[in-house]
């Protein structure tokens, strides 16, 4: 297996040689007749075997044309054009080579990492030294990915609908269909933003509720991205948002550091204790954050974030007994 | 991807970059490859067969074995440059290089910037469908570019720091060491002389930040950093918490031990902390979506800080 491996390879290398280096259109013919491992005895065989090596060219990316001499030549012919199988010259300064460097270890183990690994190898192949000491003190790194990371990516980028299972907070499992328009990774979780095709609007589903597998519902070309589209403000749009009351809170001195930072008021209210207005969008989003402080929070009005509260914490107070 | 596929595309950077840098060592080369020095040898004898058609030996690409374990490589100028970026490569750079940019960098210092727009010059049409995947940082302007000159220019700074388990805020001298992008967030991580260790803070919670005259003497060797951020240490509490289909998120916010299906679509997570404080807020802001199973000085606390507050909200009135 290792022996058909190598030659396989070997015949790979010499195809991609004498594609590169014929400005001509070379007939299968010809291939076969240069190139050691198509002299096989059968040239159904060799053919299938040709077929199979331009799949394996085309999927690494290498631009194999497809042309004749002449329009009396029916015999279709094959070469690789240098410009588009080059990489282009790439001028990087030493700090420029050490932040690309450094950007592609984002991906540590996670998501893009093996393509970005490959990318890196190129680049070193091209003479550039993109592991030199790098000044900024930045570590960047994103959250591992759920498995569905790669598969939306592909059909993102590929532009095909895709179809998956979806477990929206308190709901049971729920088929969704959506035209991706890309992955964004917002607050620390991954999110894929898209039109769903059932409910006929934007949406986002987080990638850690999609509970099965991601099917491609479309060949590539499906999906048409509105012009303009800036995935970071979808996210932070879709993100449930709603508009904003002002809520009044007593608040023991010394606590509850982060709601202070967002208050639009702060009044002293008696020894030990200030009174701050803090911006609501979400009643239930403030009662959890202010449930949390225990009693050096306590919310004044609205009665129902009041309420909100109340609830909670009488849920909590019946807890194991 | 076929076996022989992928090795074909290892053969055509291998190529380049012995040509890039001939009298390679047979030992840095598997390094850099990811590969061991057997399969390197027979990368070589292969490449060795290959050259343009004709295939006589003044066709063929050449190699040759030097002193101390070298490689080097000619008669390959058809392949001396390495493929194009294909789009998912140009994809990861480019996202990477894009999220880097968003975190404000140290005045004066647009590496990244600049990188960004050559890569993707040279990635051409590949670097179109990068707009495709995003990763969205928060990163406070102001103090993480203060962050950064104090870096660029070793000198130590004093952060008034927020302790949200404690709630409240300390004064602080700090030898930066590094920024620490993850989890969407920014993290300030150095030697803090309050503590007498390594420590890191989020630049969210950094209240103030003044670079000071003093040089930054961090300790020489800080080992791998991005995972010693969430590593626990054996002495932090273990507690195990019952999530209901709702609270599921928890176990993507928090570095959980472990976490197990529980029916339902209800999940059995255990975490670690150090804070106390910060465990009984978690608990009490899930509130019914969540159950404490352990340890049972938790669940006790939680109980007794809901009944403290229930008492202030019968103390205090709404007609406010």
């Amino acid at each position: 297996m290792a022996g058909m491996s190598a030659a396989k390879t070997e015949r790979l290398l010499n195809l991609v040689l004498a594609l590169l280096s014929t400005r001509r259109w070379l007939s299968f013919a010809q291939i076969r007749s240069a190139i050691p491992g198509y002299d096989v005895a059968e040239e159904d065989t060799a053919r299938r075997m040709f077929e199979r090596d331009k799949a394996d060219l085309r999927e690494l990316g290498i631009p194999l044309e497809t042309g004749s001499a002449s329009v009396w030549d029916d015999e279709p012919g094959y070469r690789i054009a240098r410009r588009d199988y080059e990489l282009p010259e790439v001028d990087l300064e030493p700090d420029e080579a050490a932040a690309v460097g450094l950007a592609a270890r984002l991906w540590a183990e996670a998501g893009l990492a093996a393509d970005a690994s490959r990318a890196l190898l190129k680049l070193r192949a091209a003479g550039i030294d993109v592991d030199g000491p790098q000044l900024s003190g930045l570590e960047p790194k994103v959250d591992a990915v759920e498995p569905c990371f790669e598969p939306l990516v592909e059909a993102a980028t590929r532009g095909r609908p895709v179809g998956f299972g979806y477990r929206a907070p308190g709901a049971p499992v729920a088929r969704r269909r959506l035209e991706p328009w890309g992955v964004v990774s917002w607050h620390g979780a991954w999110y894929v933003v898209g039109h769903d095709l059932d409910r006929g609007e934007r949406r986002i589903f987080r990638l850690s509720r999609i509970a099965d597998e991601v099917r491609t519902l479309g060949p590539p070309g499906g999906v048409t991205v509105p012009a303009g589209v800036n995935l970071r403000e979808v996210v932070r749009e879709l993100v449930p948002d709603l508009p904003e009351r002002p809520v009044r809170l007593r608040v023991r001195t010394g606590a509850g550091h982060e709601l202070r930072r967002r208050a639009q008021e702060v009044l002293p209210a008696g020894a030990g204790w200030e009174e701050i207005v803090v911006p609501m969008r979400d009643v239930g989003t403030l009662a959890d954050e202010v449930v949390g402080h225990g009693s050096a929070v306590v919310v004044l009005d609205p009665p129902d974030a009041r309420a909100a509260v109340v609830e909670r914490l009488r849920g909590l107070a019946r807890t194991g007994t | 991807m076929s076996t022989s596929s992928s090795r074909l595309e290892r053969l055509l950077a291998l190529v380049p970059y012995l040509l890039a840098h001939p009298a390679s060592t047979l030992p840095d080369l598997a390094r850099t490859f990811g590969i061991s020095i057997s399969q390197l040898r027979q990368d070589l004898n292969l490449i060795f067969m290959c050259g343009l058609p004709g295939h006589t030996p003044g066709d063929l690409i050449e190699v040759w074995f030097g002193p101390d374990n070298t490689v080097s490589l000619s008669n390959a100028d058809t392949i001396r440059r390495p493929l194009r970026l294909t789009t998912d490569e140009a994809l990861a750079l480019v996202v990477a290089l894009r999220t880097l940019a968003e975190v404000p960098a140290a005045e004066g210092d647009d590496a990244v910037r600049r990188a960004l727009i050559k890569i993707e010059t040279a990635a051409g049409q590949a670097a179109e469908q990068a707009g495709r995947v995003a990763v969205a940082v928060e990163a406070e302007p102001g103090v993480v570019a203060a962050a950064a000159g104090a870096l660029r220019r070793s000198r130590r700074v004093r952060l008034a720091y927020y302790v949200p388990g404690r709630d409240e805020t300390t004064d602080r001298d700090v030898d930066p060491m590094r920024l620490l992008v993850t989890a969407g967030r920014t993290y300030l991580q150095g030697w803090c002389h309050r503590a007498g260790a390594i420590r890191t803070f989020r630049t969210d919670r950094i209240v103030r930040i003044v670079e000071l005259t003093e040089p930054a003497t961090p300790p020489p060797d800080v080992g791998p950093l991005p995972d010693a951020l969430f590593t626990p240490s054996g002495a932090d509490r273990l507690v195990t918490l019952l999530l209901e289909p709702r609270a599921r998120w928890v176990a993507d916010y928090y570095p959980c031990e472990s976490r197990t299906e529980s029916g339902g679509g209800r999940l059995t997570v255990t975490l670690r902390s150090r804070e106390t404080g910060w465990l009984v807020r978690l608990a009490m802001r899930l509130g019914q979506q969540a159950t404490v199973i352990g340890p049972v000085e938790l669940a006790v606390a939680v109980r007794e800080q809901a009944r403290d507050a229930l008492a202030a909200y019968s103390s205090t009135c709404s007609c406010g």
